[in-house]
């Protein structure tokens, strides 16, 4: 049975996972190891007049207690955000320092002031407490709308009015006026939920500092280990990368939240280095909700304007978003090139314009999360839609289908060139999935039995595959967005595939074995992923952006025709033929229709022995590529859910999901559904039940699980996911992406139902029953269904 | 609907008043308020409670909320005095790691009947670890202590009266 391309293979990794054999960052015991606990504080935002260090020094076990004065004294710089946006009058945005460890001000609950090394967690946390802080508590401000208020308290001496930057996309002067002549126009406000990651693995790491080599070690739980040592090397001065390794070894779970660079990991690093120990630090879940970076958090009013034949003439948007109190790594990327650059969704639309104000408040900072701005944009652009069909009385399916784009190439007004796609055949296909058709019928049967039965959808878009270098540099990206593999073809045939991609629940050790077990024919229990450590792999941007497959694995395949090319010329001349005559199949190499015939061992292992190779040709079967993408890639669906809402107490209840999704190539298909599940079960949370919420004295008040609600298995109906792939034309694989499209698409079908069903359009997320029990009572629709 | 401690706005809602008829006359309940015996044995938890000055004291404080107990170094005021009608307590205090908690009420005494009529306003904070782990039982707990503090009061302001 094949396991190349497109086979349903279980995954090689989960063996270890499952049987509790997999090795993450806390599993890692040096010898001489300390543990770090932090002192954070409890204030939302206070100048620190006095660290008192003196009763926790003493105290049993202590190795050290450091603060930032200290931290900074070594040189140890300042955290930063890697991509530069500028104001659209031209100024670049207010960057305000972030320290490791807090040196004047604590500007969120949470932010680290300072940390106790000893010889056991439990000392460390005893001699934190110990650590007495003086703090002058300061006023504080929590939502982005009220921190741009004249009077707010601000955060940063260098962000006047706590604004960051003041940012537009598109032309706002001809989609004024487009929405000024449209026939019909449609206005919104929009509230995009904060969102807390909950990566089932907390954050961890363990810093070995190595006096006699002059050499740091760094494990970590990272997506990206070498964005991480360029970081900690070029901008935290922690130490050159030649004498820093980092690996990031299994990690359950990133969603985003491990791309960044933390205050923990540089203290790890130094702390490290001050007490010549082994530093490990692990989160708690309490420190996971209050330090891990938030996600979404954006206010936002938007119009649309249609012309007589319900064609869209223009869309406007104006946004607040809500950065935290310090700007995290690609936080300014999230909300302006990620967000604004996706307002076109499926539709040919001539006109947009979005306004992007990006605020400090003090909160946890907010980052990428699973979608990063794409899910903040669909939201907007599907829940529009949904209701401008309810105003127009048309359905909302023809509607979209009136205004989809349907040509391509297509350049939108907001810099993205959609390249390929056929959004109809995925919104016919969860039309039919659906039984669209007999929705009335099911509504009817519902209300019988007293439920108020909805139907909503959401055609999304999303670009993935980040990202081409020279465009993202040219928008203000720190670095470039390529990925580079290599493939090491073993004397024996088994093959060994280094790549930059980090896998931390994606499952590429089978994927990515996948790919050389299309090429070649060998087992996929013959190919060995290596990743996620800076002294095996040369270099890589890691894992996010739904890349690893559209940008990492065409990396691979970049390696792959290397290796191909190489090996049928060792054939040819071992079976003295052409090498355009040699075929690789099923793990032979040879020239079809003849009996000249060799296994792929045969010609590795002539690869390294080396006695017969073709003249001037250097030993050996191993080959490097870097693979730089063309454009990003946009996967695209439908989404459509059913719901079935109790007007009795506003419970809703998922009653169907239907997915028809368009990911270009599909490598494993059981691996594909999984991210689509996973991601609509992220999205379900967002719209149900997930929200974090800050008090106005800035405390976290869904720090718990006891208060942040995650969506378990009752809430999640099971799935109806489907396929209709278009390829993705600039990429060698076609492939476009999944990772991130259910938690993009799902929101705005779950509110579009509800609404539908309880008839009253004014509900935000997270829909909680109080909220969709209130929307019914302000609806009336309760009678009506009695 | 309002969920208890939280309005539909997310916004946190601290409302916690009450009243006691107590019988004994005004100016003998407002020394008892100014008494430090008495304060001591009416803050629930103190373990401790000097008096600084004549308003201002340091209190010792160990409290239990939700899952977390800890113990509190802090300041307890008394403010807005008005002989013998009214004033504000205020206490606030650090629990390390655990985070801080403060607390403030007005209190209003009306004569009435020959008795007094205790009324009061509180208001209570968490911040950290405390309130990030037990902010759904801020609100009950809050109401609880201040309810405690205020019983116990007029337990003893009644017993001093009939003695």
């Amino acid at each position: 049975m094949s396991e190349g391309i497109g086979a349903r293979v279980l995954r090689k990794e989960d063996k270890r996972f499952i049987t509790g054999g997999g090795r993450y960052t806390d599993d890692i015991v040096e010898p001489n190891q300390r543990y770090a606990a932090f002192v954070r504080s409890p204030h939302a935002h206070a100048k620190i007049k006095g660290i008192d260090k003196t009763a926790a020094e003493k105290m049993a076990g202590v190795e050290a207690v450091l603060d930032g004065k200290q931290l900074t004294a070594d040189g140890i710089g300042n955290i930063i955000c890697g991509w530069l946006i500028h104001s659209k009058d031209g100024s670049p945005m207010n960057m305000g320092a972030w320290s490791a460890l807090a040196t004047e001000f604590v500007r969120y609950v949470g932010d680290a002031v300072a940390v106790v090394i000893a010889d056991s967690i439990a000392n460390a946390r005893a001699a934190a407490e110990a650590v007495a802080v003086d703090y002058e508590v300061l006023p504080c401000v929590t939502r982005p709308d009220a921190a741009l208020e004249k009077g707010a308290p601000q955060l940063h001496p260098n962000a006047k009015n706590n604004l960051i930057f003041d940012w537009e996309l598109g032309d706002g002067a001809a989609t004024d006026k487009a929405i000024s002549g449209a026939a019909h126009v449609v206005e919104m406000d929009f509230t995009n939920n904060r969102l807390s990651p909950n990566a089932i693995e907390p954050r961890s790491a363990i810093a070995t500092f190595n006096a006699a080599e002059d050499h740091y070690t760094l494990y970590t739980t990272s997506q990206n280990p070498h964005l991480a040592r360029l970081v900690l090397s070029a901008f935290y001065q922690v130490a050159p990368e030649h004498k820093l390794r980092v690996i990031a070894p299994d990690v359950g779970g990133g969603f985003g939240s491990k791309i960044y660079i933390y205050p923990e990991e540089i203290v790890c690093l130094w702390a490290s280095m001050k007490t010549n120990c082994s530093v490990k630090w692990t989160s708690d879940r309490s420190e996971a909700f209050l330090t891990d970076a938030h996600g979404r958090d954006h206010i936002s009013t938007a119009k649309i304007g249609f012309d007589k034949n319900h064609k869209i003439v223009g869309l406007k948007v104006d946004t607040i978003a809500n950065l935290g109190a310090y700007m995290s790594l690609f936080s300014s990327a999230v909300p302006t090139y990620l967000y604004a650059t996706l307002l076109s969704g499926q539709y040919d639309i001539e006109n947009i314009h979005c306004n992007m104000r990006t605020v400090y408040t003090n909160t946890a900072p907010v980052d990428a999360y699973r979608g990063a701005g794409r899910p903040e944009a669909c939201f907007v652009v599907e829940r529009i839609m949904e209701t401008a069909a309810r105003k127009l009385g048309v359905d909302p399916a023809e509607l979209r289908r009136k205004n989809f784009v349907t040509e391509f190439p297509h350049q939108t007004p907001v810099i993205m060139c959609y390249d390929a796609g056929n959004f109809g055949a995925n919104l016919d296909a969860a039309l039919a999935a659906s039984d669209y058709a007999g929705f009335e019928k099911r509504r009817d049967e519902a209300a019988k039995r007293g439920k108020l039965r909805g139907i909503g959808m959401s055609s999304y878009i999303e670009a993935c595959g980040i990202a081409p270098s020279a465009a993202v540099g040219s928008l203000g990206a720190g670095v470039g967005l390529w990925e580079s593999a290599e493939v090491r073809v073993n004397p024996v045939g088994t093959i060994e595939i280094l790549t930059g991609s980090h896998s931390h629940g994606q499952g590429h050790e089978t994927t990515f074995a996948q790919l050389a077990s299309e090429r070649f024919g060998v087992p996929i229990d013959n190919v060995q992923i290596v990743h996620g450590d800076t002294d095996k792999v040369q270099f890589g941007m890691g894992t996010y952006g739904s890349r690893s497959g559209a940008v990492g694995m065409s990396a691979v395949a970049g390696a792959l025709d290397k290796v191909e090319t190489k090996a049928k010329k060792i054939a040819a001349h071992m079976l003295e033929v052409d090498e355009n005559e040699i075929v690789i199949e099923d793990a032979e190499v040879k020239v079809p229709g003849t009996n000249k015939t060799l296994g792929w061992h045969e010609v590795c292992l002539n690869a390294y022995m080396a006695h017969n190779l073709p003249e001037g040709m250097e030993p050996g079967l191993k080959e490097g590529s870097f693979y730089d993408p063309a454009n990003f890639t946009f996967p695209a669906g439908t989404y459509i859910c059913e719901v079935e809402v109790d007007p009795e107490t506003g419970h809703t209840d998922i009653v169907q999901f239907v997915a028809s999704d368009d990911f270009g190539t599909i490598i494993n298909p059981m691996i594909v559904e999984g991210q689509v599940h996973g991601g609509i079960g992220q999205g379900v949370g967002q719209a149900l039940l997930e929200e974090a919420i800050y008090d106005e004295d800035g405390q976290l008040l869904t720090g718990s699980y006891m208060d942040y609600a995650m969506p378990r298995a009752d809430d999640l109906p099971s799935y109806q996911v489907s396929h209709e792939s278009t390829l993705c034309p600039n990429n060698p694989l076609g492939i476009k992406g999944c990772g991130e499209a259910g938690a993009i698409g799902t929101p705005p079908a779950v509110i579009n139902a509800i609404t539908n069903a309880i008839g009253n359009n004014d509900l935000s997320m997270p829909a909680t029953p109080s909220k969709v029990w209130a929307a019914i009572q302000a609806s009336g629709v309760k009678q009506a269904a009695e | 609907m309002i969920i208890p401690g939280l309005n539909c706005d997310n916004e946190y809602c601290m409302d916690i008043s009450g009243e006691h008829l107590i019988e004994a006359d005004r100016e003998h309940v407002w020394k008892l308020l100014n008494d430090p015996d008495v304060l001591k044995k009416c803050i629930p938890g103190c373990e401790s409670l000097e008096q600084n000055s004549p308003d201002t004291f340091r209190a010792k404080v160990v409290l239990k909320i939700g899952p977390m107990k800890a113990s509190f170094n802090g300041d307890v005021e008394l403010k807005d005095k008005v002989f013998p009608s009214s004033y504000r307590i205020s206490g606030e205090g650090k629990g390390g790691i655990a985070g801080f908690a403060s607390g403030d009420a007005a209190v209003n005494l009306v004569e009435e009947n020959g008795g007094t009529r205790l009324v009061y306003e509180a208001d209570a904070k968490l911040g950290g670890k405390i309130a990030q782990l037990g902010s759904r039982l801020v609100q009950s707990s809050s109401t609880k202590l201040a309810k405690q503090f205020f019983d116990t009061f007029c337990e003893i302001a009644s017993q001093e009266a009939t003695v």
